[in-house]
C-alpha cells in the first residue's frame, strides 16, 4: 500500500497537484486498451495514430492556451471563431495577394495577436467578463470569416499546406522501412527524459530533500521511455512517405515551452496567483491588468495558429471551420484536472486531458459509430470523469482532477474590509480549533 | 446561581477522527440552563469541531459518544435539524448575504409567506422587533455589504432569533469587533441571559470570558482539561492560560529593548477619497512618520480608516488618492503600484489573511517567495531550489509548524498562516512593515511568537507599523501609538504615556489633544 503511495507522490514529479493527473493516465491508457482490443488492433497502428496526431493537434494547441485562460479564472469562447477568421485570412491573402507561405504564417499570427489585444483590452482594462467578451467575439469573428470569405471555401497553395498536412521528410539511407528522421527525435526524446530524471534527483538533493527513491525513478523512466520508443517505431513505421506529422512538432515544442513557461518562470506563477486569489496576488505587486490581458491575447494567438493549421490540413478555409473547437479545448481542459474558478491546473494535465477526448472520438469512429453517439458518449465521458473525481473529493479519498470546485473562492467585496468566509472552507480544515 | 440550574445539555465522551488525526478525543461537556459557558483552548485544540458535531455539521454516527439535549439524547443528522431544536450556531465566518438586505437575510430560507407568496410586510415587521432585540438600528431594507463587520454579527444574532434560539453558539463573536461593538455585543450577551437564553461562547479574547462567562471549559488537544466556575474557583486570565497552554506565560510580551534612530518615514497631508462614494473622503490629511528600529501602533475604532489609511499608502491599493506625499530618507517618493511600493521597501500584511493576504490554493514555500519572485530567479527563470533554501530558513526561524515547506497553506493553524504571511513581507527585505491586526484570530502561544517577529525585525533596525483593535496589544508591543478616528490622525502618544483611557478618548474625538 505504501509502496503505491510512493510511487503515486513520486511518479509525476511529486506534488500533488500532479499526483491527480495519475488517475488520467490511467484512464487514458484503459481507453486506448479497450480500443485496441474492441478495433482488433485497429488503434495502435501506424496508419491511425499518425491520423489522431494530425486530426487533433489543433485542438491540443488550443488546450495549451485555454488551460492558461482558465487558471487565471477566464473562459475563451471565441477559439473556434477566431481560428476560422485568421485562416480565412491568411488564405485570402495568399491567393489575392501571392503572399509566400511563410509570410502568410507570420500575418496569421499578427491578426491573432491583434484580436488577442482586443478582446484583452476589453477583459482586462475594462472589466467586462470574459465569458461575455468572447462570445461577443465569437459571433464578431465568425461573421467576419463569412464577410471577408463570402461564405465560401477559399484553398490554399501546396507549400502552405505542409504545416496541417505535412510530414518529416525522408533523408539519409532508406535501407530499414523506417523514417530516419522520427527516429532520430525518438532518440533525442529519450535522451531528453533521462537527463530530465537526473536534473529531478539532483534538484531534490539540492533542496536536502528526501530523493525520489530509485526504484521508482526506475519505473517512471522504464514506463516513458517504454512509451516513447513504440511511438517513434510506430510513427516512423508508417506507409512510405507519412511520418510523424508536422502539426505534431509544431504541437510538442509548444507543450514543452509552454509547461517549461508555467512551472518554471516568473510569469507563468503569476497566472497562477491571479487565478488563486486576484486580490492577493495584487498586493504582492503582481500586475492584474497585464496578466489577464496577456493570456487572453495568447489564446487567441494560439487559435490563429490551430486555424492555420486546420485549413493547411484540409487544404482549403471555409465558412464552418472550427465550429464548437471552444468546447473540445475546455473539455480537455477540465479533464486535464483544471479548477473551474481558476487557480488550479498543468499544461501536461490538459494534453492529457485532450488526449483521452481525442482517442475516445477516434476509437469511436473506428468503431463506426455514429456522430450522434459520439457526441453522446463524449458528454458522458465528460461529466463522468469529472463527477467521479468530485465524489472522490467529498469523500475525502485520492483525487483523480484537480479540484474543480475550489470551495474558498470567494467574491472580492473591493474593499479592505471585506466580509469573507464560507463555512465550507472550515470544513476542508477540520482540525482548525 | 448557575450551578444549581439544570442541565441544558450535555456532551459525553465524545470522540471524532479525521483521517490521520483524533480531532476530538473523550471529550466531555456540561452546560446548564441560562448559563454563558465559554469554551477555551488554542487554535487546533479542538472547540470548532466540538460545536460542529453539536450542531450536526458533522452528522449523528461520523462521532462516537453521547448527546444529551434537554433530557433526551439527541442525533442530529444535519444543521436542520439541531436549529429546529433551537441550537443555533453563529460562525466566526459570517453567512450573509453580501448582496441582499438585512429583512432579506434574517429570513433566508425562513420566509414568512401568505398564500404561498413572501408576505414582506409581516417580514419588515418581524424585522424591526428583532432588530430592536438585539440593538441595531438600521433600515430593514440596507443591504448587507452597506454596514459594517460590527453591525454584520448583529444581523446574524437577530437571525437566530427569527428561528426561536435556546441554545446560542458564538464561534469568535467578537474576533472581528472593535472594542465598541464588542462591549455591545457582550451587554446583548448577558441580557439574553436574564431572558433565559443559554449561551456557549468560543473566544480567544480571555478579558471577555472573564467578564462575561459563568462556566468556563477548557480544550487542550482535543481534550477535556477542566471546568472552571468562574466565581466559585476564582477564576482570571492567567489561570486560563495555565489551562490551555499547560504552563504558565510569565509575561504576554517578550523582553525587548528600543533602538530607535532617526525618521526614515514620514506621510505629509495625505487625502484620499473612497472608491464609490465621491464624496467621501477616507483619509483626511493625515500626517505621521516613523524612526528606525520603531514599531509604532495605530488606535482607531473600526471604520476609522486605518486600514483604508496602509493600503493607499501602500501602492494606492485603496480609494482614489487626492493629494499628500510621501517621504522616505529625506527623498520625496512616489509609490503608485503594489511593484513600486515593494521597491521601495514597504511591505502591507493585510487583516484579512484568506481573502486577501494568501492564495490558498498555494503551498507554503510559494507563498513566502510570491511577493519577490524577482529574488529567485534569473530572467524570469525560477530557481526552484533557492525558493525551497529561503522557505526552509524562514520556516526554522519563525517556527512554524509544519513537517515540510511543501504543504498546503490551508493545512496551517491561523498563527502559522500568519507566520508565512510575515515571512513572505520578510523576504521583500522591507524597511518598513505595515502589520494590519496581525494577530486577529490568533491564540495566545502564537501571539507572543509573532510579537516576538515583530520587536526582532525593529530591532533589525526596519520601521514597523502595527495596526491593532486591541489596546493591551498595542500599549504593550508599541513605541508610540497614533490614534485615528473618522480618517484623521488625532493624537501622537508616547509609550510611557499610553493607557486605554487616553487612547479610547482621543479615538473618539476629532479634537487634536495637545500631546502630553
Amino acid at each position: 500500500m505504501s509502496r503505491i503511495k510512493d510511487l503515486q507522490k513520486n511518479l509525476f514529479g511529486g506534488t500533488t497537484s500532479n499526483a491527480r493527473q495519475f488517475g488520467m493516465i490511467f484512464a487514458l491508457a484503459a481507453v486506448v486498451l479497450f480500443f485496441e482490443i474492441k478495433t482488433g488492433g485497429l488503434t495502435l497502428t501506424s496508419r491511425n495514430l499518425i491520423a489522431v496526431v494530425s486530426q487533433y493537434s489543433y485542438i491540443l494547441i488550443l488546450a495549451i492556451g485555454m488551460l492558461m485562460v482558465i487558471v487565471a479564472g477566464h473562459i475563451d469562447l471565441s477559439v473556434g471563431s477566431v481560428a476560422a477568421f485568421v485562416g480565412i485570412i491568411v488564405a485570402k491573402a495568399m491567393q489575392e495577394w501571392n503572399l509566400p507561405w511563410w509570410l502568410a504564417i507570420l500575418l496569421g499570427l499578427g491578426v491573432g495577436a491583434l484580436v488577442g489585444a482586443w478582446q484583452g483590452f476589453w477583459v482586462a482594462y475594462i472589466g467586462v467578463p470574459a465569458f461575455i467578451v468572447t462570445l461577443a467575439g465569437m459571433l464578431l469573428f465568425r461573421g467576419g470569416n463569412q464577410y471577408i470569405g463570402n461564405a465560401d471555401s477559399v484553398p490554399v497553395p501546396k507549400a502552405f499546406r505542409e504545416i496541417g498536412a505535412g510530414y518529416l521528410p525522408e533523408v539519409g539511407p532508406s535501407s530499414i522501412p523506417y523514417n530516419n528522421l522520427t527516429l532520430l527525435l525518438g532518440l533525442a526524446a529519450c535522451l531528453a527524459v533521462a537527463y530530465r530524471e537526473y536534473r529531478a534527483r539532483q534538484t531534490r538533493v539540492a533542496m536536502g530533500a528526501e530523493p525520489t527513491p530509485v526504484w521508482v525513478s526506475l519505473i517512471r523512466l522504464a514506463v516513458m521511455l517504454g512509451v516513447i520508443i513504440f511511438a517513434t517505431l510506430r510513427f516512423a513505421g508508417g506507409p512510405r512517405g507519412t511520418s510523424f506529422p508536422v502539426s505534431g512538432i509544431i504541437l510538442t515544442v509548444l507543450v514543452i515551452a509552454y509547461a517549461f513557461f508555467t512551472r518554471n518562470t516568473a510569469g507563468g506563477r503569476y497566472i497562477y496567483a491571479v487565478g488563486g486569489n486576484a486580490r492577493a496576488a495584487e498586493l504582492s505587486g503582481v500586475r492584474l491588468k497585464r496578466v489577464n490581458f496577456f493570456v487572453m491575447m495568447n489564446m487567441s494567438v494560439l487559435a490563429a495558429l490551430a486555424g492555420m493549421i486546420f485549413v493547411a490540413r484540409s487544404a482549403a478555409s471555409g465558412p464552418q471551420d472550427g465550429l464548437s473547437w471552444e468546447l473540445d479545448a475546455i473539455a480537455a481542459v477540465f479533464i486535464g484536472g483544471a479548477a473551474v474558478s481558476g487557480g488550479l491546473g498543468t499544461i501536461s494535465g490538459s494534453i492529457v486531458g485532450g488526449l483521452v477526448m481525442a482517442l475516445l472520438s477516434n476509437g469511436l469512429q473506428l468503431t463506426g459509430t455514429g456522430s450522434d453517439m459520439v457526441q453522446i458518449i463524449k458528454g458522458l465521458f465528460l461529466l463522468a470523469a469529472v463527477a467521479f473525481d468530485v465524489y472522490n473529493k467529498s469523500q475525502g479519498r485520492f483525487s483523480i482532477i484537480g479540484s474543480l470546485s475550489k470551495p474558498f473562492r470567494r467574491e472580492s467585496t473591493g474593499g479592505p474590509s471585506a466580509t469573507s468566509g464560507t463555512g465550507q472552507e472550515a470544513a476542508k480544515t477540520p482540525v482548525a480549533g | 446561581m448557575t450551578s444549581s440550574a439544570p442541565v441544558l445539555l450535555e456532551m459525553r465522551s465524545i470522540t471524532k477522527e479525521f483521517p490521520g488525526v483524533k480531532a476530538l478525543a473523550d471529550v466531555n461537556l456540561v452546560v446548564r440552563s441560562g448559563e454563558i459557558h465559554a469554551i477555551c483552548g488554542e487554535n487546533g485544540a479542538g472547540k470548532s469541531t466540538l460545536m460542529k458535531v453539536l450542531s450536526g455539521v458533522y452528522p449523528y454516527g461520523s462521532y462516537s459518544g453521547d448527546i444529551i439535549y434537554q433530557g433526551s439524547e439527541s442525533r442530529f443528522p444535519d444543521i436542520r435539524s439541531s436549529e429546529h431544536a433551537g441550537i443555533v450556531i453563529i460562525h466566526q465566518e459570517l453567512a450573509l448575504v453580501p448582496g441582499m438586505s438585512i429583512t432579506e437575510n434574517l429570513f433566508l430560507g425562513n420566509e414568512p409567506k401568505k398564500f404561498g407568496a413572501i408576505d414582506w410586510q409581516a417580514a419588515n415587521k418581524k424585522a424591526y422587533e428583532l432588530m430592536a432585540l438585539v440593538g441595531l438600528k438600521e433600515d430593514p431594507d440596507t443591504l448587507i455589504k452597506d454596514i459594517g463587520v460590527g453591525k454584520q454579527q448583529l444581523v446574524e444574532i437577530a437571525k437566530a432569533f427569527a428561528k426561536d434560539v435556546k441554545l446560542l453558539i458564538l464561534d469568535e463573536p467578537t474576533a472581528a469587533l472593535n472594542e465598541n461593538d464588542s462591549r455591545h455585543l457582550l451587554d446583548l450577551l448577558r441580557g439574553f441571559k436574564d431572558r433565559g437564553i443559554t449561551s456557549i461562547m468560543i473566544s480567544h479574547k480571555l478579558n471577555e470570558i472573564e467578564a462575561i462567562a459563568d462556566t468556563i471549559t477548557i480544550l487542550r488537544d482535543g481534550r477535556t482539561i477542566e471546568s472552571l466556575d468562574v466565581k466559585d474557583d476564582g477564576v482570571n486570565e492567567d489561570r486560563i492560560v495555565r489551562g490551555m497552554v499547560g504552563r504558565d506565560l510569565n509575561s504576554r510580551f517578550p523582553d525587548h529593548t528600543p533602538n530607535i534612530g532617526e525618521v526614515f518615514f514620514e506621510v505629509r497631508n495625505w487625502t484620499v477619497r473612497h472608491p464609490i462614494s465621491a464624496d467621501r473622503l477616507v483619509c483626511k490629511n493625515s500626517s505621521f512618520n516613523v524612526r528606525r528600529g520603531e514599531i509604532v501602533g495605530f488606535a482607531g475604532l473600526m471604520g476609522a480608516g486605518r486600514t483604508e489609511l496602509a493600503m493607499s499608502i501602500f501602492g494606492r491599493s485603496y480609494g482614489t488618492w487626492l493629494s499628500g506625499h510621501i517621504f522616505k530618507d529625506g527623498q520625496e517618493i512616489e509609490l503608485k503600484s503594489v511593484a513600486s511600493a515593494i521597491k521601495h521597501g514597504l511591505a502591507y500584511v493585510s487583516e484579512d489573511r484568506k481573502a486577501i493576504g494568501l492564495n490558498l490554493l498555494d503551498d507554503i514555500k510559494t507563498s513566502m517567495v510570491a511577493a519577490k519572485l524577482s529574488k529567485i530567479s534569473r530572467n524570469g527563470v525560477l530557481d526552484q531550489v533557492k525558493e525551497h533554501t529561503y522557505a526552509e530558513t524562514y520556516r526554522q526561524s519563525l517556527r512554524v509548524k509544519t513537517p515540510t515547506v511543501d504543504e498546503g497553506v490551508t493545512k496551517l493553524s491561523g498563527g502559522n498562516q500568519q507566520k508565512v504571511v510575515l515571512a513572505k513581507w520578510m523576504f521583500t527585505d522591507p524597511d518598513l512593515l505595515i502589520l494590519d491586526e496581525p494577530t486577529r484570530g490568533i491564540d495566545v502561544g502564537a501571539k507572543y511568537e509573532i510579537y516576538g517577529i515583530i520587536q526582532k525585525l525593529a530591532e533589525q533596525g526596519k520601521g514597523v507599523i502595527v495596526i491593532s483593535s486591541e489596546l493591551p496589544e498595542l500599549i504593550g508591543l508599541c513605541d508610540r501609538i497614533y490614534t485615528v478616528f473618522e480618517g484623521t490622525i488625532t493624537g501622537d502618544v508616547a509609550r510611557r504615556d499610553a493607557n486605554p483611557e487616553l487612547l479610547m478618548k482621543q479615538m473618539t474625538s476629532t479634537k487634536k489633544m495637545p500631546t502630553p
